[in-house]
């Protein structure tokens, strides 16, 4: 690993690990960061990427292991810490303050004032306007964030990092919610800081957009470094391979059973969104029992709104669902779960558990009704549904009356799940089931998926992650912008297709792809 | 009254699980040590007339504080009851002395027990606007609350321009008579307020143990975003917590009238501020999803018993409501080292299964 290529090495992690409640996030990781060059992080989804990242920037400590920075071993309490010693980041989830104005985000905690303490927010606004004139966005300093389209929000937050004059720049998954043309802008900024000297590690999974921008390229599996290489000595095939290791993911064979007739449609589903225009866009689906249904999207592309029109989560939700044929006219998401559709939302923390409840109570929170007669709940039948769901789902608990909070990340995930499928539905919805949660719980989680269809459920699943789409699904519909923009069957689906699909009627605000 | 009693510490009784068992139980030493105290320092606290008055006084306070707890465990708060303790009050020594002018030259005289229901209905109502004023209108249940409290005690003061209604034993023409019974009863030996008290609370502590009801309101203090997609009628739950928290204080209006056989309009100042000090003492998290009927009456006990001891003692009612003070802010010092005691706990006995 000698510095050939003449990239000093700026900051190196030494044998860093990191430890949570019930998981290992980092296991023994060495890491360097080098100047002047995009330093690319590579992985699955839980491999460890953004934890390694937070640890770097100040906002997580590592269990053990040293960090030396020019050399010099240092130590983050916070990442204001981090931040006084040149090293910045893009969050991968967004922190910007949505009431406060653009101009106001990127200056935060860092205010500019005059000499009596007071705001300078012309200097703010004009320095800020700076910044973003180079991400050629559109974006006025004094919008409020919260006005902005997510994709442009995540512009603010790039804008932010970059305006802290950082020597090392940290961007977690800066694309996430980016249109092609804004992916361009953002390559344009890199190469820029680059040429400043500033060291960028760049996370991603989009692979070709990694092998483009990258100079050094490292792999994380399992908490693991398994790889690491300088950019132009490596190809995809080694990437691949690094990341998943020799084992393939296992993503459960299909079965080959046939799926029934029409379980669910949805007609004409639209949702308004606050800042005007439709999250939603008059999406229409039908699902068959026993059937697949990949919904495939970038961040923002509404398939989480669309679940949540589904299941009556929103009252100003117009367009008409249909189970077994049947309209479904109820408008509230209680007597919608009692038609037969349940959700197992994309977070899990603050829409899928009750974390101070027991794993039993959690399981059967949805489904009570089944065990009471009168207004008395049997506690006998309620223990023993738990106990089945326990150990059909294979979820790992010492005794159900154990707080959920202390489960894995895996097995709340099947909490969540059992607590759907105790309700006895006729249409699972699945919002990102495999997010967060570690390689054998993944296959855990799709093996059921699997059976459930098996047995004649219909699932519709949204996630963001291709090969998940293209391995589990029976069809693939792709969302962009909130509307539906593709549908293929598996056999005629292509990765390329899929992409370019989702990639649709995402142009800059005033771009051209826009209607 | 769910999960947090079933959890308790694994059998390895390793220091930490020693500690963690006597702070659950903490509201609980704090009630045999308040009494071991002044049964030694208080000459006839032990005495069985004065454990009737204490109970009778701790009686009050713990119906407003059951009410209060489902309210705290849903992640609101009630500050109303203490003037729906004084409205209800206020309507109760009304009809007894009133009835109710048809304005077409007759006037309606109820018998005690449709008063005494008239009067528990007035109370949920007052409740169900607060729930309403919550859950339709999105006000915060400290300011809808609010808002009640100075209504509630507006309307009461009205009802008699400010005047005690005195004397309310009634007329035996009219049938109103008996109105004395709920603060003066007795049902064998105990009062029959102490009867109600125990009813109520085994009602109380059923609800939240076995009825989907129950596990609906910690489903909602824990998460409501959550309970929302599990299909649970968040806003009934809450609709729910403060019409029972009015029926408790309507019981305490009632009672308090019948025991002093006349109605007060300033009955029940202060009184949620003693409601919340029960609940909270009693183990109930503010935070919302925590909380046990058992705990808050056993709070309650704490506080009444505190409180009468101290004057028996004859020690100054300022140094009273210091020590009050005190021993609420111990009480959530304690409940916050043993959130975190447990937290080691659980993680230590995850590493060890591996």
């Amino acid at each position: 690993m000698s510095s050939s290529s003449g990239h000093d090495v700026i900051l190196k992690l030494e044998d860093i690990s990191k430890v949570y409640a019930g998981t290992v996030a980092v296991k023994h990781a060495n890491f360097e960061v080098r100047k002047g060059a995009v330093n690319v992080l590579v992985g699955e989804n839980g491999a460890g990427k953004s934890t390694l990242m937070k640890i770097i920037a100040g906002v997580e400590q590592p269990t053990a292991g040293r960090i030396l920075l020019d050399g010099n071993e240092v130590s983050f309490s916070s990442s204001g810490d981090a931040v006084s010693r040149g090293i910045g980041m893009v969050f991968q989830e967004l922190n910007l303050f949505g009431n406060l104005s653009v101009a106001e985000n990127i200056f935060a905690t860092r205010e500019l004032t005059n000499a009596f303490r007071k705001i300078d927010h012309k200097e703010q606004e004009r320095r800020a306007a700076e910044f973003l004139e180079q991400l050629e966005a559109g974006i006025r300093p004094d919008m409020l964030v919260e006005d902005l389209r997510i994709g442009q929000q995540q512009l603010v937050e790039i804008a932010k990092a970059v305006a802290l004059d950082a020597r090392i720049l940290i961007m977690d998954e800066p694309t996430s919610a980016l249109s092609a043309a804004e992916v361009e802008i953002l390559f344009k900024v890199i190469a820029d800081l680059k040429a400043r000297g500033v060291a960028i590690v760049y996370i991603s999974h989009r692979l070709e957009e990694l092998i483009r921008i990258g100079d050094y390229i490292t792999v994380l599996r399992d908490g693991r470094i398994t790889g690491q290489e300088e950019m132009r000595r490596v190809d995809t095939q080694w990437i691949v391979r690094q990341m998943i290791g020799s084992d393939a993911k296992d993503f459960a064979k299909a079965d080959g059973h046939q799926p029934g007739d029409e379980v669910f449609r949805a007609e004409e589903i639209c949702l308004p969104r606050v800042t005007g225009g439709l999250a939603v866009d008059h999406v229409s689906l039908s699902l068959r029992a026993g059937e697949i249904l990949g919904i495939y999207g970038l961040m923002g592309a509404g398939r989480s709104e669309l679940f949540d029109c589904i299941m009556g989560r929103h009252g100003q939700a117009s367009g008409r669902i249909f189970i077994d044929g049947k309209q479904v006219r109820e408008r509230d998401t209680t007597r919608r779960i009692q038609r037969g559709l349940a959700l197992i939302p994309e977070d899990r923390q603050r829409e899928g558990l009750v974390s101070i409840l027991s794993v039993a109570s959690n399981l059967t929170l949805a489904s009570l009704s089944r065990f009471v007669s009168l207004f008395h709940i049997r506690g006998a039948a309620e223990r023993q549904a738990v106990t089945q769901m326990v150990r059909e789902l294979a979820i790992k608990v010492a005794d159900p009356a154990q707080e959920v909070s202390s489960l894995s990340g895996g097995n709340q995930q099947k909490v969540v799940i059992g607590k759907a499928l105790l309700t006895g539905p006729k249409v699972l919805l699945m919002d990102e089931p495999s997010r967060g949660i570690d390689v054998g719980a993944k296959a855990d989680v799709f093996r059921t998926m699997r059976k459930l269809s098996r047995d004649g459920l219909g699932i519709l699943f949204a996630t963001s992650d291709l090969d998940e789409v293209m391995a589990l699904s029976d069809r693939i519909a792709v969302m962009s912008n909130g509307k539906l923009t593709g549908m293929f069957d598996r056999a005629e689906a292509t990765e390329e297709a899929i992409v370019a699909a989702s990639a649709l009627g995402h142009g800059p605000v005033h771009g051209e792809q826009r209607r | 009254m769910t999960d947090i009693p079933a959890k308790v510490a694994a059998p390895s009784a390793s220091s930490g699980s020693v500690l963690l068992t006597l702070m659950k139980l903490r509201t609980f030493i704090a009630l045999i040590a308040v009494l071991v105290f002044f049964s030694v320092a208080a000459p006839n606290f032990l005495s069985a007339a004065n454990l009737i008055l204490m109970a009778k006084h701790v009686a009050l306070n713990a119906f407003l504080a059951m009410g209060m707890t489902f309210v705290i465990i849903t992640g609101g708060i009630d500050l109303s009851v203490g003037s729906i303790v004084g409205l209800c009050g206020m309507v109760a020594g009304y009809l007894v002395l009133n009835g109710i002018d048809l304005q077409i030259g007759y006037t309606v005289y109820f018998n005690v027990v449709e008063i005494a229901l008239i009067t528990l209905v007035v109370g949920i109502l007052i409740g169900a606007v607060n729930g309403l004023l919550i859950t339709r209108l999105n006000v915060a249940p400290f300011i809808a609350t609010l808002g009640t409290l100075y209504v509630a005690r507006g309307l009461a003061l009205l009802s008699s321009d400010g005047r005690t209604f005195p004397n309310l034993v009634g007329k035996p023409d009219l049938g109103t008579t008996g109105f004395g019974y709920l603060g003066a009863g007795k049902l064998l030996g105990l009062p029959v307020s102490i009867w109600i008290l125990l009813v109520v609370a085994l009602g109380a502590a059923y609800l939240a143990r076995y009825t989907p009801l129950g596990r609906h309101i910690f489903a909602v203090g824990g998460n409501e975003r959550a309970a929302r997609i599990s299909g649970v009628r968040v806003n009934m739950v809450k609709m729910f917590v403060y019409m029972f928290s009015g029926f408790c204080a309507a019981i305490v209006g009632l009672i308090i009238s019948s025991e002093l056989m006349a109605s007060h309009p300033a009955t029940g100042e202060s009184f949620e501020l003693n409601a919340i000090a029960a609940a909270v003492l009693g183990g109930t998290s503010m935070s919302g999803g925590r909380g046990t009927i058992g705990g808050t009456i056993v709070g309650a006990f704490v506080i009444g018993i505190l409180s009468d001891g101290l004057v028996m003692m004859g020690v100054s009612s300022f140094w009273q409501m210091v020590i009050k003070g005190l021993v609420i802010i111990v009480a959530v010092v304690v409940d916050q080292a043993q959130r975190r005691l447990q937290s080691r706990v659980t993680l230590m006995q995850m590493a060890k299964v591996g």
